[in-house]
């Protein structure tokens, strides 16, 4: 009985962040290896709690940007760091880059046709095509560059499926709900049973993942030291292992 | 804003499906468990009221493993008349019906119980074939309270987010409705989309409620 009003109390008095609790808003590709390096920094920095916040990097932004109390905010492009930084969230001096990546085109494993190149794409095989929304994911901003420098943008956005953030792309192909779809390496490297990687696109811009601490967060002081550990040589280890590329 | 337009005019097209799905799906079961006595009728009660308090994402999941391509009714589907209701306007109905479906059950089901069943036999000893007196008796007299529970479902409908988003995706002018149109406004910073699109959702279920007080009064809304 003790236990059962002790659990009422912890949910409803227990809502409000920790001050040793360091609350980390990461792009939605970055969900498994950060999930992994939380124990290193944990163990590292005892007492402290590492809360992470998983979403598409513009959706992230706009949370912070309404006053979401977000410690680090690491994103999975230039574009929306820039943009945190325009607002006043981040300081210019705090951006480190920290991990790079590589756009690939990716199919069910059970499908029948595999472009050879992106134009490919355009043909009658391939009827829905999930892409990130370039207007808030960072990898659907990454292809709409690839698909605009080609010529090939206006062709494919007519069997654009637009997706919330690049795992919901990763799903809907690992379903075959559509013919492709464009992912980093490190997120069809999670289901190689349900996905192939068709092709390596070359990006108009190289993918560069930024992290900040943010001056405004509750635990700024540690947010710094998180941003700090991840270009440690025990946390870029495990970036390592799901793929990422130095920056 | 032309794409808040198209929002609309699809939300209210998703609704109307889903409603009126639901005007035969709940009519029908409502009936066939306010009249008939079977084993493990409250269980399977339970079963139909289920889509009102699960969490959408529950059913949004439950639908995609159902009728996306690999399950089995969309595998079935797609292999014998090509039919994909993923990312489908269709598959923003049948989420859409399915959550909205024990609010008219739920209803008509009460509705038909407090119809006198003296008068359905009195009815049927007057030689009234049964399909009659169904649509003759039963029927009219229940009819307050599906009408009710047909507009709270198409309210509902409307306002159906978290299977929807599941099932059909979003779409601009296909599947993205009003609900899923702001969220991915405000995600995006959009905030002048996002203000537009909620004006004109609160403006919409504002008119709903009161047509609903004007076709059922004394019901949904306080006669005037």
């Amino acid at each position: 009985m003790n236990g059962l009003i002790s659990l009422v109390l912890a949910a409803t008095l227990g809502t409000a962040a920790h001050a040793a609790d360091l609350t980390v808003s990461a792009a939605a590709s970055l969900t498994n290896a950060f999930k992994d390096l939380a124990p290193l920094f944990e163990a590292a920095n005892p007492g402290t709690k590492v809360l992470y916040n998983f979403g598409a990097s513009g959706a992230l932004l706009q949370q912070i940007h309404k006053g979401a109390p977000v410690d680090v905010f690491a994103s999975a492009d230039q574009e929306t760091m820039d943009q945190a930084q325009r607002k006043g969230l981040v300081k210019a001096e705090q951006r480190r880059n920290f991990v790079s990546n590589t756009l690939v085109v990716i199919v069910p494993s059970t499908a029948a046709n595999t472009p050879k190149a992106v134009s490919d794409l355009i043909q009658a095989a391939y009827q829905r095509i999930a892409i990130g929304l370039p207007a808030s994911v960072p990898v659907g901003r990454y292809t709409k560059g690839v698909l605009e420098a080609a010529g090939q943008w206006a062709a494919i956005e007519s069997k654009m499926i637009g997706a919330n953030n690049v795992r919901q792309v990763l799903d809907y192909v690992a379903r075959a709900e559509v013919d492709a779809g464009f992912v980093y390496a490190t997120d069809a490297a999670l289901m190689p049973d349900k996905v192939k990687v068709a092709l390596t696109v070359p990006t108009t811009t190289p993918i560069l993942y930024p992290v900040a601490p943010l001056p405004a967060g509750p635990n700024a002081a540690m947010g710094q030291r998180f941003v700090d550990f991840l270009q440690s040589a025990s946390a870029q280890g495990v970036l390592a292992k799901y793929g990422f590329g130095r920056p | 804003m032309e794409g808040a337009w198209v929002a609309l005019a699809l939300t209210l097209k998703v609704a109307l499906w889903a409603t009126a799905l639901n005007l035969v799906l709940g009519v029908g079961v409502g009936y066939a468990m306010a009249r008939w006595r079977f084993a493990g009728r409250e269980v399977l009660d339970a079963v139909f009221t289920l889509p009102m308090v699960m969490p959408p994402t529950v059913l949004g999941y439950y639908l995609l493993v159902l009728i996306g391509s690999q399950g089995p009714v969309g595998a079935w589907l797609l292999q014998h008349f090509g039919i994909r209701l993923i990312f489908t306007w269709q598959g923003a109905v049948i989420a859409a019906t399915v959550v909205s479906f024990p609010l008219v059950f739920k209803g008509a089901r009460a509705a038909f119980e407090t119809v006198d069943a003296q008068l359905e036999d009195a009815a049927r000893t007057l030689g009234i074939h049964e399909i009659a007196v169904f649509f003759r008796i039963s029927l009219p007299l229940a009819w307050r309270g599906i009408l009710a529970g047909l507009l709270l479902s198409f309210a509902r409908a409307l306002g159906e987010f978290g299977a929807t988003l599941m099932v059909a995706g979003s779409i601009p002018g296909r599947t993205q409705t009003l609900s899923i149109a702001v969220y991915e406004a405000v995600q995006a910073g959009q905030d002048d989309v996002a203000n537009f699109l909620v004006v004109l959702t609160s403006i919409t279920c504002i008119a709903v409620l009161l047509a609903a007080g004007r076709l059922v009064p004394g019901r949904v809304a306080p006669r005037d």
